[in-house]
């Protein structure tokens, strides 16, 4: 049953040195202040799971808290490069990252498979592309009652999985609205849930029938941290930050700006300064 | 009227598209040409994005594939397993229009490394939608600058599958969709020859010389029999696209 607590007692209690990690959100409500606890709280030797590793995880590899990455597409959405996974995976700063890569069919099967409780995705995919030739996860079955050769790829079952959502009600149901990406699967595949929170607010009686609500009895701990998925956006609350994107290339660069910018933004303050960040953002 | 190079590029990309398409878009050019197509001749077609917005009508072009007005202005916004497994995969896809870092004669795409997987001269950023997209759309159109860098004898790893090392890849694997069907490029439309399946240039950008195409391939090129100049850009087009543009620098400029 979901428990409210700081953020910081949150990442403290539930998420542990080695653990596999997911920390979801397909461009929109990416946990990026989760993301700044972890470095915070110097977590080493994780496995980074995501589709997309996008700035939050540029920051946590350049701050060597990842041991290895499990995603579908490395780049900085409509800038470019992640070049601290790159400085990571080409020249081993600060150490040498793992890779294990997928197509983003292949990663939303394999979430899906984890909340299904099966040990295995089984899709149409992967013909003809090399991947399959050099990632040794990626094999096939062939279908028992056509004979079609199928693409297999093993269950993502994290350890821990970190979202960012909109709302919380008081009885800690979490409400998810606009593009919901794949958080309700990487939340029910994984053993603990941590979300972060635009609000809590009393019930969801507003609220249509069909929303994606995540009971509270399938999270761990919920934190409430206004602005905590800057610079990605939360609808309804506030925009994309892609000036922040774009500048984002200069600051990763240069291990030195990195390393200031990582010192000044995450270790010497707090997840009170994301409500700061988003103000001149919000409609 | 005159234009540049990618504006005619953009223009001849977004006739590709048809009124009655349903078309898994990829960021960047093909986002371009698809909504320009939308705001001129083909307002019927169904955009979609893998961030899961389908039928989005985006005032700005987007930075990214999940920038929240895609969502705002979808007929409806689904889970990224839903978008791969029932829309993708589930056959309901006419049109991939996707580019590229690095394309061949057949098609294969890659936007994985240069050089070696393990030991890559430039990681690029990967796959992400494109090797199922490939498969499962239809057909494929693709759109990109040519240069000789981008357009190789031989894409140094095939992240997403054209017509294969030989043209006859996709039969044997039993892939029922075209694959790539029409590339366009800065200087060239090319299509697939029937049989080889390798491109052809079909029709070919006023003021352009076969030389300059050839200088910027780096294979030897094939010209259909009767290779036509192509249609400039009309003013509605350009004045559509300038529009689009600068709604869109304006809006990001303000970010």
């Amino acid at each position: 049953m979901a428990k409210f607590v700081s953020l910081k007692d949150a990442i403290a209690e539930y998420l542990h040195d080695g653990d596999v990690v997911a920390m979801e959100g397909f461009t929109h409500l990416i946990p990026h202040a989760a993301g700044h606890e972890v470095i915070r709280q110097q977590k080493k030797n994780l496995t980074l799971i995501r589709m997309t590793p996008d700035l939050i995880y540029d920051q946590l590899i350049g701050s060597g808290c990842a041991k290895k990455l499990i995603f579908s597409w490395g780049g900085n959405p409509g800038v470019g490069s992640l070049r601290r996974l790159r400085d990571s995976y080409e020249n081993g700063w600060p150490h040498k990252i793992e890779i294990e890569e997928h197509s983003h069919a292949a990663m939303a099967s394999a979430y899906e498979a984890g909340a299904a409780g099966l040990p295995c995705a089984i899709f149409r995919g992967y013909l003809g592309a090399e991947l399959a030739e050099v990632n040794p996860n990626i094999r096939s079955v062939t279908c028992p009652f056509t004979s079609e050769k199928l693409a297999a790829v093993p269950a993502i079952r994290p350890d821990v999985t970190i979202i960012h959502a909109q709302k919380a009600n008081k009885n800690g149901d979490v409400l998810i609205e606009g593009i919901i990406g794949i958080q309700k699967e990487a939340a029910l595949a994984a053993q603990r849930v941590i979300v972060t929170v635009e609000e809590v607010v009393d019930n969801f009686d507003d609220v249509h029938t069909n929303a994606c609500i995540l009971p509270a009895w399938t999270i761990s701990a919920i934190a409430t941290v206004p602005g905590g998925a800057h610079p990605s956006y939360a609808l309804g609350y506030y925009p994309r930050d892609n000036a922040f994107y774009k500048n984002w290339d200069a600051i990763a660069a240069d291990r030195e700006a990195f390393t200031q910018w990582i010192k000044t933004n995450v270790l010497e303050v707090g997840p009170d300064v994301f409500a700061q960040k988003v103000k001149w953002l919000e409609k | 009227m005159s234009y540049t190079p990618t504006e005619i590029m953009t223009v001849v990309a977004s006739r590709a598209v048809r009124n009655d398409d349903v078309c898994f878009v990829g960021i960047g050019m093909p986002s371009a040409a698809c909504n320009l197509a939308r705001l001129t001749h083909a307002p019927g077609v169904t955009l979609i994005y893998e961030s899961g917005t389908i039928g989005t009508k985006p005032d700005v072009l987007p930075l990214s594939i999940g920038d929240g007005e895609l969502c705002e202005t979808a007929v409806t916004t689904v889970s990224v397993p839903e978008m791969f497994r029932y829309w993708l995969q589930g056959g309901r896809i006419s049109v991939g229009f996707l580019g590229a870092a690095q394309l061949d004669k057949y098609g294969n795409i890659n936007t994985t490394v240069v050089g070696d997987y393990h030991n890559p001269k430039v990681r690029l950023p990967g796959g992400g939608g494109a090797p199922e997209i490939a498969t499962s759309c239809g057909e494929i159109f693709l759109v990109m600058q040519q240069s000789k860098r981008g357009f190789v004898e031989k894409v140094d790893f095939i992240t997403s599958l054209g017509h294969g090392k030989t043209g006859k890849e996709r039969e044997e694997l039993g892939i029922k969709t075209k694959g790539p069907s029409k590339l366009i490029t800065d200087l060239c439309v090319m299509e697939t020859h029937p049989e080889s399946k390798e491109f052809i240039v079909t029709s070919i950008h006023p003021g352009v010389t076969r030389e300059q195409i050839q200088d910027n391939t780096g294979w030897t090129l094939t010209y259909a029999d009767n290779v036509i100049e192509t249609a400039a850009p009309t003013e509605r087009e350009l004045s559509v696209l300038r529009d689009l543009n600068e709604r869109t620098a304006r809006t990001h400029a303000s970010d």
